[in-house]
């Protein structure tokens, strides 16, 4: 065994050809391959700070196969700034102070991100609930729902 | 070793693009550590942190044919690798089989049910498991196919144990089949965890089907208080054929308290749970009536 199996991805729009062992996690060849902005926190699917999304969805990178992605396209928070969406969230993260220590906050905008694209109209309790598997020990989570409010009532607004 | 971080065994990948494909690979390796993999949210954790043994993985997600869902007036038929959140976006799901919607929904979050399946829930045979008593109450089976054939077995009688289940090494489940639900039915489902979107503590799942103001049948099913998912079958009975009113429902949630067998374990006591299940039930009993059209005097 020991066999590397060819992975070819998307990755913030760009395409990148490699090999990864069997046994390797999306959150392992993400970094490996240089997206250091992919955190690992619990490493077992319960925290969400290795959150990206993948084919427009938000998943733990953590408990995912780097095999699984293969052919899929990524999207990680540094390809976030590509999108008005995405620019949108990280200015308004700023603003309302929902980073602290930022351990958090890249998989916290892949899921708001995700959420949004989905969801047009929620509401602060919807907002908590989209959140829930996304872990922060700082802000209190208060500060990150008002962030992610304030961005869908501008997008409505603009509508 | 396995340590929490890092996936530390060798094992060879396949991900198969024909459903054919992917039996012949069992087939050929069901005399060894072959796994199957759907969303990888149970599978992956478990390996990460138990000693597990695998030498051959195989991902059924690259499958088409396994990713349709067909519905007619007869039921409806969900391929197996259907991710969870896929199921709680549709409107008949949520219309004709309340308690499964609501029991996807209060599994874990949307990045988990983005990956998760049905089958994957299943297959895992957590007592917990949150789809298995909605599908349960619903009657649903599942498709069995290996290489030699296929067959159709019942999700309550696929299930044995913890952890265990009738599936052979060189079979896995297609399809999860639930029949239409007949009108002036209703059904709901509960669940009481340590914080919300957890494991459950307890969970349960009913449905009724009403003739004017009598119950004239009754499923109910609760999770977390045995080694599989059980059916309240003397609480059941108490329903079936009778005249509803809120004295019954109170002597039937009684009496599926007394029919479970709670277990003790890290989160919570049996006691604890036979009080929990006891008011779960009664409430769930009053919506499922509600949303089968009956009403409550008394
Ligand atoms: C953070 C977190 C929170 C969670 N919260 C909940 C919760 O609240 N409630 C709950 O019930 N679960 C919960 N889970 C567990 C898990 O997400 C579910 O059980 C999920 O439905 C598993 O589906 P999967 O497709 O990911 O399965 P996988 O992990 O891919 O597979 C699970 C098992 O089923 C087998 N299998 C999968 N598909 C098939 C098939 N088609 N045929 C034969 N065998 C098959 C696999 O070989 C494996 O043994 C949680 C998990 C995590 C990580
Ligand atoms: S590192 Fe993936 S969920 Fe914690
Ligand atoms: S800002 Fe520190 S964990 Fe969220």
């Amino acid at each position: 065994m020991m066999e590397e199996y060819p992975i070819e991805l998307t990755i913030n729009g760009e395409k990148i050809v490699s090999t990864a062992k069997a046994e390797e996690s999306l959150l392992r060849f993400l970094r490996r391959h240089g997206f250091y902005e992919v955190k690992g926190g619990c490493e077992k699917g319960d925290c969400g700070t290795c959150t990206v999304i993948m084919n427009g969805k938000a998943i733990k990178s953590c408990i995912t196969l780097a095999g699984q992605a293969n052919g899929k396209e990524i999207l990680t928070v540094r390809g976030l700034e590509k999108e008005e969406s995405g620019r949108k969230l990280q200015e308004s993260f700023v603003q309302h102070g929902a980073i602290q220590c930022g351990f958090c906050t890249a998989g916290m905008l892949m899921t708001a991100k995700a959420y949004l694209d989905e969801n047009h109209q929620p509401n602060k309790v919807e907002i908590r609930k989209a959140i829930s598997g996304n872990l922060c020990r700082c802000t209190g989570y208060k500060k990150i729902v008002e962030a992610i409010y304030a961005v869908a009532e501008e997008n409505q607004k603009s509508k | 070793m396995s340590t929490s971080r890092l996936l530390t065994q060798e094992f060879e990948y396949f991900a198969p693009h024909t459903l054919k494909e992917a039996l012949d690979l069992l087939y050929k390796y069901k005399d060894e550590e072959v796994k199957i993999l759907a969303g990888g949210t149970d599978l992956l954790v478990k390996m990460k942190t138990l000693d597990m043994k695998i030498d051959y993985l195989i991902n059924l997600k690259e499958i088409p044919e396994l990713k349709a869902v067909e519905t007619n007036n007869q039921g409806l038929k969900i391929g197996a690798t259907v991710p969870l959140s896929q199921l709680e976006r549709r409107e008949i799901i949520k219309e004709k089989y309340p308690a499964l919607y609501e029991g996807i929904k209060s599994m874990a979050a949307i990045a988990i049910r983005n990956m998760a399946t049905l089958p994957g829930n299943i297959c895992n045979a957590s007592p917990a498991g949150d789809t298995i008593p909605p599908l349960m109450v619903y009657e649903a089976q599942l498709r069995i196919v290996s290489k030699e054939g296929e067959r159709l077995v019942p999700v309550e009688d696929f299930l044995r144990g913890v952890g265990e289940t009738i599936i052979r090494k060189e079979e896995l489940v297609s399809q999860v089949i639930i029949p239409a639900p007949p009108s002036n039915s209703g059904s709901a489902f509960s669940k009481k965890s340590r914080v919300k979107a957890d494991i459950a503590k307890i969970n349960l799942a009913i449905w009724l089907e009403r003739e004017g103001k009598t119950c004239k049948d009754a499923r109910i099913v609760l999770g977390s208080v045995f080694i599989k998912a059980l059916r309240a079958k003397r609480a059941e009975g108490l329903l079936k054929g009778e005249m509803v009113s809120k004295e019954l429902l109170t002597q039937v949630a009684r009496q599926a308290a007394e029919e479970i067998k709670p277990i003790d374990d890290v989160r919570s006591t049996a006691e604890y749970r036979t009080t929990l299940a006891r008011v779960m039930v009664e409430d769930t009993l009053k919506l499922a009536w509600e949303r089968a059209g009956g009403e409550l005097e008394g």
